[in-house]
Order: structure tokens, then sequence, then C-alpha cells
């Protein structure tokens, strides 16, 4: 009797087991149909040139770049936001009514469907306040339409329940005792929170950061329509006049490799010839995203373990 | 009683009865603290005296709704009355906590914490009270050539005379001390129990112990706190050689606690 | 003599230390009092800051709402409510038939919701499906089967597996998964409900198997003990006692996961085929209402009903996953008030 019971436990351990297995080796053949593919079409020049013959040639680079940019704005936008709103969360809010409505908020905002931000932004940012500002501002249809500041900015609401939580979580790992020395010797709140809460707690803002980032790269549905292009001709970049320096120019349209992916797998004239550069194009990108989820996780493991040895 | 120079008392509590989340803690305590002396507050598990010390800073009311009814005073006033500035009186009453505390920063950094708050930048001026603290707390020998190592280099005892160094930067004109040995070692205790000797002469001590022996050693007066209230409270001799309360000669030969 | 905290510093006799000049005690009485009034105002306005700050949240979702419910709404003057059911059409033999379809662009725009959702259901129940027979599975062997050292590096993995970004496995289906699954199961269709089902999976997994690993290792010890004690093996323990005690995270997980699974655009917009169709053959053709939003939204004008339809079925989509969202915190908080006690 005693050896059925074993038996059949064995056995749905083991499928257990493998249904783990299963996900992992779904992973390892993502990963490894990406880097067989891909890796192929990698080459410096693939990496800093531009497209040629209706993406059939050439590079990536303008896609690389303004991945970098769009996503800098995005965490230029979102970081001070969640980390001021994820202060006033923990440090004065308390338990209150306002307090369980902000964490619903935050909760309820997490949950929202991408492409449900893409209409947001649309609506929002481009149709609603682009073009009320061209109407104060009279300037015509400047904020009006696609830019890399509203697709910064559709973004940046869509990654900033990860900062809130990331940060809320590190300055609760502050502990009280600290807090309680700076208050004995006489701290105003502020003091506490800025010398010692928030100096202890960069680490894991700083991971929050990293897997925004991460998020913010690898989304296309809220910039479908918010400011990516296809093929542009030149780089969203402009120079500011007398002091000649070369800045992103945030009013531009801007090209991005998930979006870049998405138009080529999808949309190009000749599916089948552009492949070889899709794989390439989907390879950077999980690169990429890979290299940054990964030092976001060792970041946290490493400040773990030197947080334990104190 | 005796009483410092003065009229007043150092700090004095006047029917002071305390309610933590609307749990009283403290009934009707009435307990004067003398300038320039050493004050044991002793007594079981759960009598209070924590919230005794907590309520003199009033360092008890940043994690939790308190109310308080009767009055505590520094120097002659009640620092319970509306309109007083907490952060000010926090720079004049420092506090040494039960379990060591440093900063995770720089020796150094630590002792400088609570004058960079206040306002003292000035290097020269941050060095000499930094090292005069440091001497007062008897740990200059042991880090000065060591002041930007991380405080939590130092043991256990040392950390605690660190947070007494960083305490005493702002020179505060009372000294509140939580079970300041209780964490520490024998050496760390001796070394600590010295330090606050040196100290009465300048400053108003209160300090909290579960350790009789140390109340006897240590201290000028003794208070005897159970369950919230003020039991008795006499000089430290007359209290463990002639105890006026039942209660408390029973607690001091062990018969409970 | 008659000094107030609040106004002055009262000058107590002077302390060695202020003999010395080492003391704060004998510092510039109305420096002192200007500086904390500084710092009073200073953090006055900083907390004002801070307030606006926490508020966004509140706004940003709150506008969401507004907006979506606000365009979607106008879509009903320019369309009649009946037509988001289905439309009177004229089919090829010349007979009248009420038919379900969303074609909005031609000169009768048809906008029957029907194919939208039967399409989104037909992608994310399977897939959620899927996603739950292996991210339990994966979850209950984290927890209890694994050895620490295991479970150290499979987590991270299984939690990179949700760090793809979407268009990478949307991709994928499309290239190589969509010929696989038609060489194996002979599909009309290359790209169907079934091969977008497969990639949604394949981004809710981590989902519920983080949720359901972090349930069962919260169940406390206790329980494990009261069951082995009764000579209960390892399986019947997971399976009697861990799994039916952690069954609320558990089914909060699934409820989210399914939500994920109804929101998902770029996977089910490259692997469904975007045929607007109504059936219930899971290898057919189908059209989401997130990939119906994110294929219309570029070519629509401002202002047409089209447009306010888009809205609407964003709003549409926006309602499920709220709702569904809602009873999984209503799950989980239940669940948090019971293993309080």
């Amino acid at each position: 009797m005693k050896c059925k019971r074993q038996l059949s436990g064995m056995i749905f351990e083991w499928t257990a087991r493998s249904f783990t297995l299963i996900s992992m080796i779904a992973l390892i053949t993502i990963l490894g149909v990406l880097f067989l593919k891909g890796s192929q079409v990698i080459t410096w020049e693939f990496l800093t040139s531009e497209p040629l013959d209706g993406m059939t040639r050439g590079g990536i680079f303008p896609a690389i770049f303004g991945t970098i940019s769009v996503t800098l704005l995005m965490i230029i936008l979102a970081l001070p936001l969640g980390v001021a709103s994820a202060i006033y969360l923990v440090e004065y809010a308390g338990t209150g009514f306002l307090a369980r409505t902000i964490r619903a908020a935050v909760n309820n905002l997490a949950g929202v469907p991408s492409i449900v931000f893409g209409l947001f932004g649309v609506g929002f940012f481009i149709l609603f306040l682009g073009r009320n500002i061209d109407k104060v501002l009279q300037t015509g249809l400047l904020f009006g339409q696609p830019a890399m500041l509203w697709a910064a900015a559709t973004l940046s609401i869509l990654v900033l329940p990860v900062v809130i939580v990331s940060t809320e979580e590190a300055i609760r790992a502050v502990p009280l005792s600290h807090r309680e020395a700076a208050y004995a010797l006489g701290a105003t709140k502020f003091q506490v929170i800025s010398r010692v809460v928030l100096p202890q707690s960069l680490p894991g803002i700083l991971t929050g950061a990293i897997l925004s980032v991460s998020r913010g790269a690898g989304e296309t549905a809220p910039i479908l329509f918010t400011g990516c292009a296809y093929f542009l001709p030149r780089l969203p970049v402009v120079t500011i006049p007398y002091l000649n320096i070369p800045m992103i120019n945030p009013l531009d349209q801007f090209m991005e490799l998930s979006y870049h992916l998405f138009i080529m797998a999808t949309q190009s004239i000749d599916a089948q010839a552009t492949r070889p550069i899709q794989y390439g194009t989907a390879f950077v990108l999980i690169t990429l995203t890979f290299l940054l989820n990964l030092s976001a996780i060792s970041l946290r493991i490493y400040f773990r373990r030197r947080h334990k040895r104190r | 009683m005796e009483s410092s120079a003065g009229n007043s008392y150092k700090i004095e509590t006047r029917s002071l009865s305390y309610y933590y989340e609307d749990h009283k803690v403290l009934h009707s305590v009435s307990l004067p603290i003398p300038d320039k002396k050493v004050t044991a507050v002793i007594g079981p598990s759960g009598c209070g005296k924590s919230t005794l010390i907590k309520s003199v800073n009033r360092i008890g009311e940043i994690t939790s709704q308190i109310k308080v009814e009767g009055e505590v005073l520094f120097n002659g006033e009640n620092i319970y009355r509306p309109g007083v500035d907490v952060v000010e009186l926090r720079r004049r009453i420092g506090m040494v906590f039960q379990k060591p505390n440093p900063f995770p920063k720089s020796i150094y950094e630590n002792v400088a914490f609570g004058l960079r708050i206040h306002g003292i930048t000035g290097k020269e001026q941050l060095d000499s009270i930094v090292e005069q603290s440091l001497r007062q707390a008897a740990l200059w020998d042991e880090v000065k050539d060591r002041l930007s190592e991380s405080a939590f280099k130092l043991s256990g005892g040392q950390q605690q005379r660190l947070c007494i160094a960083r305490a005493l930067a702002l020179d505060p004109e009372v000294i509140l001390m939580d079970e300041p040995c209780s964490a520490l070692d024998p050496t760390g205790t001796a070394r600590t129990e010295e330090t606050i000797q040196v100290l009465k002469s300048d400053y108003c001590i209160l300090i909290v112990t579960h350790n009789m022996q140390q109340a006897a050693r240590v201290s000028d007066y003794t208070a005897f706190l159970n369950l919230g209230r003020l039991i008795e409270h006499d000089l430290t001799t007359n209290i463990f050689t002639n105890p006026k309360n039942k209660l408390t000669e029973d607690y001091i030969t062990g018969r409970f606690g | 003599m008659n000094y107030s905290l609040s106004d002055e510093i009262k000058l107590p006799p002077p302390s060695s230390r202020e003999v010395a000049g080492l003391s704060l005690r004998n510092v510039d009485l109305r420096e002192t009092s200007r500086r904390r009034l500084k710092l009073k105002v200073q953090e006055f306005f900083i907390e004002k800051f801070l307030f606006l700050n926490g508020l966004t949240s509140i706004i940003i979702i709150a506008l969401i709402f507004i907006f979506l419910f606000k365009e979607g709404v106008k879509a009903f003057t320019e369309i009649k409510p009946f037509q988001f059911i289905g439309t009177h059409i004229i089919n090829f033999s010349g007979q009248e038939v009420f038919a379900y379809i969303w074609q909005p662009v031609g000169e009768q725009g048809k906008y029957s919701l029907a194919p939208l959702v039967l399409g989104s259901l037909l992608v994310a129940i399977p897939a959620t499906v899927i996603a739950t027979i292996l991210g339990v599975g994966s979850g209950v062997y984290l927890a209890e089967i694994a050895s620490r050292r295991r479970r150290e590096w499979m987590k991270p993995v299984i939690e990179l597996l949700a760090g793809i970004p979407t268009v990478i496995i949307g991709f994928l289906c499309l290239s190589f998964l969509g010929t696989a699954v038609q060489n194996l199961f002979h599909t009309s269709f290359r790209l169907n409900a079934f091969v977008g089902a497969l990639g949604v999976s394949l981004v809710i997994v981590p989902v519920i198997a983080t949720i359901t690993d972090d349930t069962i290792r919260a169940i406390p010890d206790d329980l494990r003990e009261a069951a082995y004690a009764l000579g209960a093996t390892r399986w019947e323990t997971i399976w009697k006692v861990l799994i039916p005690a952690g069954i609320s995270g558990i089914t909060a997980s699934i409820i989210l996961g399914m939500g994920r699974a109804l929101g998902e655009t770029m996977i089910v917009l490259m692997a469904t085929g975007n045929a607007a169709l109504v059936t219930l053959d899971i290898f057919s053709s189908v059209r989401t209402m997130t990939a119906t939003i994110a294929a219309e939204l570029g070519a629509v004008a401002q202002g047409s009903a089209q447009y306010y339809a888009l809205f609407l079925v964003g709003a549409t989509i926006f309602t499920f996953t709220f709702f569904l969202n809602l009873i999984a915190e209503v799950v989980i908080n239940r669940m948090r008030e019971k293993l309080k006690l």
C-alpha cells in the first residue's frame, strides 16, 4: 500500500518538475533561436549604420539610438515622480484612507493593458494636451502630433508602478532604529528622509530604475502611435543654437527597436528578405533587456547580502 | 529630596499618565530628576520604564498615536504644551538606545551627523567637537586613526560608546539611556558604566536598566516602577539597603520580576 | 524668570565643554531661531510637494478612466447601441441575415463587438489554462520539492521569462511557431488563436508560478508538520494540505494571469491572423479587442465613428481587466486576513 502511495507521489512530483523544465526549456529555446539566427547578422556595421534598401541591408543604429533616447526621457519623467510618490506613501501618508486609495491606484495602474496606455497616449497626450499647448503657444502643429516626448510620457506612466513599488520596498527596508536615532538627535522629518533613509534606499531605487528601463525598452503597444516611425532619414537630434551642442529633440519622431521588429515582421514588402535583420533586431533587443534585468537582479542580491552582514 | 542649583529640577514629571494607542502604560507618575546626577529607573519587564524615558524627549510619537495626561517639565516648562518645538527639544536632550544603532556611515560622520543637521559645517569646528565627544565617550584613543572607517567595524561595546559620542556632540543638557548595556558584554558594560560616572558631572542622566546591580553601582537616585506606577523613589543607597515599600523589597530581593 | 522653549534657548549653567568653546549651547540665539524658522517653512513646502506627487497615481488612473469612457461614450452618438451586437446585411444569396461583423471601414460601417470579444476569450482562456497547469506545477515544485540551491537559480530563470519583450514572442510565433503548429496539427490557418494562446501562456506562466510559489512558502510550517506526523508522503501533503491551504493565492494568481492574457496586445497582433471571425474553433484565425485597437488606431481619423468605436473597445477591455484585478485583490486581501489569524 505504502509503495503505491509513494510511487504515485513520485510520479506527480516528476510531473511538476517537468512542468518547470518546460518553462525553462521554452526560455532557452527562445534565447537559442534568437542567438543562432540573430548573431549571424550582428557586426559592428550592423549596429552602427542605417537601414538600406527597404530594410534588407544595412543596420539598425537609428533604432538603437531611438530606444536609448526614449527610455532615457522616460526615466527622467518617471523616476522623480515615482520616488516622491513612494516617499509620500511611506513617510507621510500613514495608513489612512488616502494611503489606501493611492496604493489601489498604483495597483490598478500596474494592471492596465499596454494598448490602453497607447490609446490614452494618443487621446490625451497628443490630441488633448498637445493640441491645446499648440493653441496656447501658437505653435501650429508642433506638440499635437506623435513625438518622442509623448511616447516617453506614455511609457513613464506605464512604468510608474514599478518605480513606486521598488522605492517603497527600499525605503521600508531601512530599519526603524536608524530613524529613531536621527530623530533623537533633533532632526526634522525631511532631514531624516534625506540624510538617513534615502541614502540607504539608493540601491533599491536604482534596481527599480533599471527594471523600468528594461520594461520600457521592451514595450511596443504604447509607442505604436505616439511617436514611432519605421524609417526616418535622420536621427531625432537638434543642435541648440548659440551653444552648438547636439541634443535629443523630444518633439521629433524616432525609430525604436521593438517597433522596428514589429513592422518588419508584419508589414515589410518582402518579409523573407528582411528576416535576417528581423532576427538581428530581436537579438539586440533581447540582449539589451536581459542585460538590464540581470544587472538589476544581481544588484538586488548583492545589496541583500551586504545588508545581512550588518 | 535634594535638588540641584535653583528651585526646579532639570526634569520633572507631574502626575504623568501616558497612553500608547489607547492603552494606558503609565499611571500618574510624579518623578523629579535632578541635574548633574544619575537617576536610575528599575522595574520588571513591561513596567513602563522605556515609555517613561521616551516621554522625556517625545520620541514615542514618531511611530504611534499617544495621549498624555499630566505634565513633563524640562527646566520648569511643560514639554507637552501646544506649540513646543519638538526638534529643538530633542537637540537639547540626547538619547542612547538599547541596541547600538550607528548610522551606516564612517565613525567621524556618525558623530558629526547631529552637528551637520543643526547647521555646523565648518571643518575645524566639526573636527574639534568630534574629537572632544569621542574623548568624553572614552573612544578617542581606539578610533583616532580610523575615523573614516565604517562604524560597523567596531565591536558592540565600541558602537554603543560611539552612539554616546554621537549624542554628546550636541552637548545636550540631559542624556537619556534606555538599557544601554543590555546588548553588551561585561567589558563593554564596564567601560560604559565608567563613562557614565565621568559624564554625570556635566549632564543630567536618566538611565533605564533591568540590572539592579548596575543601578546600585552607577546611580545616585533610583526609581522603582511596577505596572506603570511609581512605587518608590529615593537615594540609591536607601532603596537598596532600606526600601520603604514591600513591593520594592520583593523586587530587589528577587522574589519577582 | 519666564523663558519659553519655543522662543529662545534657555540658559542653563555652562558645561565644561562650553567653557572650552566646544559646545552648541553658546551658539548665537538669533541665528538659531532664524534657521529653525527656515527649516520649518522648508518642511511645510516639501510635505505639500510630496503630497502632490503622491496624488499623481490617483490622477493618472482617473484620467485614463475619464478619457476612455468620455470618448467611448461618444460612439453611441454615431452608432446605434444595437449595432455593437450585430447588423442586418444582405448575404451572397440575397437573403437578409443578422450578422456579427466588425468592419468599420466601408460605406456602412459594421461595429459588432462579438467577433472581437470572442477572439479575446478564445486566446485568453486556453492561454490561462495552459499557464495554470505549467505555472502551478512550477510554483509547487519551486516551493516544496526543489532544493534550496536549485530554487535560487531556477526562480530567477522563470522570472526572466516575464522579462522577454512581448514583440519578440509574437515575432517567434509568427516566424517559427506557427509553421511548427501547422505541421503538427495540420491547421488551415497558419496563424490562429491556438498559436496566440501558446505565446501568451509563456508570458503568464511566470505570474502564476511566482505567486503560487510565494503563497505556498508563506503557509506556516505547523500544517506541514501535522501532515507529516500523520504519515503523509510529500506529495500527499502538497496535494491535500498545502494547495488547499493556499488556494486563495493560487486562484488570485490565475485571475491575474487571465487579466494579463486579455490585455496582451503584441503577441496576439502578430500571431492570431487578425481575421475578425465569429468562431469557437481554436485553430481559426481570430482578432482580439486589443489587436483591433492596435491595428486600426493608426489609420483612423480623429472624430470619426471608428475612432470613438476604438475607444469603446478600449473601455471594454479596460473594464474587463479592471474587474479581474479587483477580484484578485479582494481574494488576496482575504487570504492575508486569514493568515494573520
